[in-house]
């Protein structure tokens, strides 16, 4: 294509709408790392945009094989971007098993780039293919580029005489150079990271640049006037002071921020586990503020973060699914002892090791009452990636202020998902502010109340004049010695619920985010699914729909006034990645015939099913 | 708040102490508070962290801050208080079930990463609190509620399962025996990292003279043998009796001082020979005195102290916070 006819292109821009390119390829062929650089290259081309990281639980799976196929997803585009997209535009397939796997994933009519230097039989096999989808004419719905990416990295790097096997990792950026070339992006930013990244191996950074140049002057010679619009908008949409950000590492900020705000170091225990675990390293890499333990087993993580709020800092620990299980007895303690402590639930799809890649919202039971005992705690979740740094904060100052553990429900979309995040402007954010003790006169008394909030006083060990002694026995009002007395019993527990479902008191409160009071369906969701859910109701309302769309931060207490904002509309339905737990809750709570869209199909929901579920709920007799 | 120096009885609360009358935890508690007393800190800077069993009501008795959690995680909770503060004494209080077996894998991590822990194993070989169930340290044949044809797996040695964890400091005592007991805490005190002492505790209730002549004080020289660093290794009421290391099979040897030739043959005791602490780890009764004091003590990096961390303040303010943030140039 000439200059011209590519600039010509580029106008008129700003009115494309968004775009979405899939790379998918072996979990070894570099695909995130790809995806992650075409990301950093959009955030530089000013367009605002959401990536999703589809990848297996294998590390490296057999080469070529179904399951061990990784994507990487990405929606940019000139106006805000809020989901990684449905379809894709572009779709890049490193071999017949990520081609067999990913074509439902391309819009008809897309782009779709082929490395075709596996389809023999060895590789149609591993993929399952009775037929080569190259030559069977499966593919004639779709702009087929197919190209022998292996071959064209070799002979780029001949002259560097890497050897074959070195050689041919360079692929995935010879692909990327060519994705470069489609949307016109500069090199030179990638080419920076690689020297960079690679200065004590100089010749890895050498081979990959190569490897990217080849494959974008290889677009030079490509016929694909006949591709629509591929030009990226180019609207300087992306705010100046941003960066790309994912939700984990937004998340390891926001705990940063805890403990620069309160002065004080917290501690954070966690165990590996995915996809938690992201959290962990992104963490580790920040060196100091928040003192990282790496515990034996996730009952050590938990009773060390609850060792550590008992010492006078915050505990944190992290983890999903099964991990949340393993921790409930040790959060019953400090829900028990009523002590402040942060608990980091990434959700995965389960029962059991379930889909440890992929996410669910299948925990939002277990995190509001999944425990023996009446243990009532705060639970909240973060909706955006970017939402994972302030709920850090507001988390760890409700866990503060109840003395309760609070437990943040995120997922594995939320913390793998990157976007343009607006570096938060700090000096707007007060200080965490320590609970203050002095000594008393006589014996101090740990399970006095605020009169307000309930909440205990905290007296760490240290402190001069206010030794005593707590424990997970039912403690006597007020001195907080061991008590079986039966009414003393009944009012503690009723005290502890109390004071958690006080906390709504102070919270902010509910708004919708989208639609009005008196629309004719409200959408309820929580967590990350906002981006599909907004994008969603944002366009049936566009289409002359009436959809109004709340979505729930904090879901243990529930928030004053939902009650009633759902009785404002002729139907209710939550939007859920489960089979309906926040539904059955909101039932159970106000006897409110609320109704589900579910899915539970590890992947985020698609805007286009969520419109269409919209639609049938909004046919459906009103309630 | 008292006065320093405290007295013992200054460690003491008001809380009526439960445990049954005659039990060996009081004979512990004795012993703890003229510890206290003479280790001479003030209580609001002691910690004691308990599991879940008799052993573990141990914090409800003495004036200091104090833990009561949940069954076998007083390690791991322990090794948090320490991680924010490191400036405290934390003492670790649990039974055989506490952290033999329920809370195994916490005593075996806290020990190899030698955290600056002071961790007291009330080994009474019985779970008391459930009402008299044969426990991971009970010796096979124990008769109990759930082995009424008495008990057929193999038991665990404590301090040979602290040496093979890596324990850096390992030693021995009994409830009963006061004036050996103290010394033995106050070593476990002054050793900076993890130090592990189990107590032979009688249950009087559930498994009363499980130890045999251990921790009967009128038997007890008999029953072990003392161990001293650099110290031969003599024992017997009348001190006539001793044990000699067999450098071909590796093991000691009992052998009455009137048989040998020469005093010089006996073993002298080395705490920081790991060999040596291994065999000594292997001495059960009947067969041989059982080895109390001092078994195993090296020198090695603190968990806390190798992490760099120290008090509670962060280094990071606003200016740290607004660093992190701002994209990488
Ligand atoms: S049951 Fe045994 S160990 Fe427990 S308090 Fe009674 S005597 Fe002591």
């Amino acid at each position: 294509m000439s200059e011209t006819a590519q600039a010509a292109k580029r106008q008129g821009a700003d009115k494309a709408p968004p775009l979405v390119v899939r790379f998918a390829g072996d979990s070894g062929d570099g695909i995130q790392l790809a995806g992650y650089e075409f990301a950093k290259s959009t955030a530089e081309a000013r367009s605002d945009f959401m990536t999703f990281p589809d990848f297996p639980a294998e590390i490296r799976a057999p080469t070529g094989t179904l399951f061990g196929v990784s994507a990487f997803q990405i929606q940019f585009g000139a106006d805000e971007v809020l989901t990684p997209g449905d379809r894709a535009d572009v779709l890049i397939a490193f071999n017949p098993a990520a081609l067999a796997t990913n074509l439902p994933n391309l819009k008809p009519g897309g782009v779709l780039i082929v490395d075709d230097s596996h389809f023999d039989a060895r590789g149609l096999k591993k993929a399952k293919l009775e037929t080569n989808p190259l030559e069977d004419g499966s593919l004639e719905g779709f702009q087929l580029i197919a190209v022998d990416v292996v071959k064209r990295t070799l002979e780029a790097l001949d002259p560097l005489d890497l050897g074959r096997k070195r050689a041919t990792r360079a692929k995935n950026f010879w692909v990327l150079g060519l994705v470069y070339w489609m949307f016109g992006r500069p090199l030179e930013a990638t080419q920076d990271w690689l020297k960079s990244k690679f200065k004590k191996a100089p010749e890895v950074a050498e081979a990959n640049i190569t490897a990217l140049k080849a494959g974008n002057a290889y677009g030079e010679t490509l016929e694909i006037s006949a591709t629509p619009n591929l030009t990226a908008p180019r609207v300087a949409r992306r705010r100046d002071n941003s960066r790309i950000m994912s939700g984990g590492q937004a998340m390891a900020l926001g705990l940063a921020a805890v403990a620069a705000l309160g002065k004080r170091d917290i501690v954070y225990c966690s165990y590996p586990i995915t996809p938690a675990s992201t959290l962990l390293h992104a963490l580790a890499r920040l060196e100091g503020g928040v003192r990282i333990f790496q515990a034996e087993d996730e009952i050590a993580a938990a009773t060390a973060a609850i060792g550590a709020s008992f010492a006078g800092s915050l505990g944190v620990t992290a983890s999903s699914g099964p991990g949340l299980s393993l921790k409930t007895e040790a959060i019953g303690l400090a829900i028990a002892v009523e002590l402040p402590l942060l608990v980091i639930d990434v959700q995965r799809g389960g029962p059991s090791t379930g889909m440890p890649t992929k996410p669910e919202q299948s925990d939002l039971t277990m995190a509001i009452h999944g425990r023996h005992g009446e243990a009532p705690c705060p639970v909240l979740a973060p909706a955006t990636p970017d939402d994972c740094f302030a709920i850090m904060i507001e988390a760890a100052r409700i866990a503060i202020e109840t003395m309760s553990p609070v437990i943040v429900l995120s997922d594995a979309y939320l913390a793998n998902a990157a976007s343009d995040w607006e570096i938060p402007d700090i000096d707007t954010i007060p200080d965490l502010l320590w609970p203050e003790i002095s000594p008393e006169e006589g014996d101090f008394q740990p399970f006095t109340r605020d009169v307000l909030t309930l909440a205990r006083p905290w007296a760490a060990p240290g402190t001069q004049g206010l030794a005593h002694r707590i424990g997970g026995l039912e403690k006597a009002q007020g001195s907080g010695h061991i008590s079986y007395d039966p009414a003393n019993h009944a009012e503690m527990t009723r005290t502890r619920a109390a004071k958690i479902s006080r906390l709504a008191d102070r919270l902010p409160a509910i708004e919708l985010e989208d639609g009005a009071q008196d629309g004719d369906i409200l959408v309820i969701g929580w967590g990350s699914t906002h981006g599909s859910i907004a994008q969603a109701v944002k366009e049936l309302n566009g289409e002359g729909a009436r959809v109004s769309h709340v979505h729930l931060r904090h879901l243990w207490p529930l928030p004053r006034g939902l009650e009633a904002l759902i009785r404002c509309f002729p139907h209710a339905v939550t939007a859920e990645l489960n089979t309906g737990q926040l539904s059955s809750i909101l039932r159970g709570e106000y006897l409110a015939p609320v109704t589900c869209i579910s899915q539970v199909n590890g992947q985020p929901f698609h805007v286009s099913d969520l419109k269409a579920e919209i639609r049938k709920h909004l046919e459906a007799p009103s309630s | 708040m008292n006065e320093l120096p405290l007295k013992p009885n200054d460690f003491g609360t008001d809380q009526e102490v439960r445990w049954c009358p005659g039990c060996g935890d009081y004979a512990i508690l004795k012993a703890m508070k003229t510890v206290l007393a003479d280790i001479g800190r003030s209580p609001d800077e002691i910690v004691f962290i308990a599991g879940i069993g008799c052993a573990a009501r141990f914090p409800y008795y003495l004036s200091t801050y104090g833990f009561h959690t949940i069954h076998g995680r007083a390690a791991a909770v322990a090794t948090g208080v320490k991680l924010a503060n490191p400036d405290l004494d934390v003492w670790v209080v649990g039974g055989d079930g506490d952290f033999m077996s329920i809370g195994g894998n916490h005593t075996l991590h806290a020990l190899r990463r030698n955290v600056d822990l002071n961790l007291l194993l009330f080994n009474n070989a019985i779970y008391g609190l459930t009402k008299g169930q044969y426990s991971p340290t009970s010796p096979i044949g124990t008769r109990s509620p759930s082995t009424p044809g008495g008990s057929t797996d193999q038991p665990v040695n404590p301090v040979r399962f602290a040496l093979g964890a890596g324990a850096k400091f390992v030693a021995r005592a009994a409830d009963t025996l006061q004036t050996h007991l103290p010394v033995v805490l106050k070593r476990a005190h002054e050793n900076k990292g993890a130090s592990f002492v189990e107590i032979l505790q009688n249950c009087l209730v559930y498994n009363d003279g499980a130890f045999g002549a251990i921790n009967d004080r009128s038997q007890s020289h008999e029953a072990t043998v003392r161990l001293e660093h650099g110290s031969p290794m003599i024992y017997g009421k009348d001190e006539d009796k001793g044990l000699v290391f067999d450098n071909a099979t590796g093991a000691f040897e009992m052998t009455l001082l009137a048989d040998l030739a020469s005093k010089d043959a006996l073993a002298i005791h080395d705490e920081t020979n790991l060999v040596r602490a291994l065999a000594l780890a292997a001495l059960e009764q009947p067969d041989f005195p059982v080895p109390l004091g001092v078994i195993y003590a090296a020198d090695a990096p603190e968990f806390i102290e190798a992490r760099g961390i120290a008090g509670t303040k962060s280094k990071w303010g606003r200016t740290e916070l607004k660093a992190l943030l701002s994209p990488p140039a």
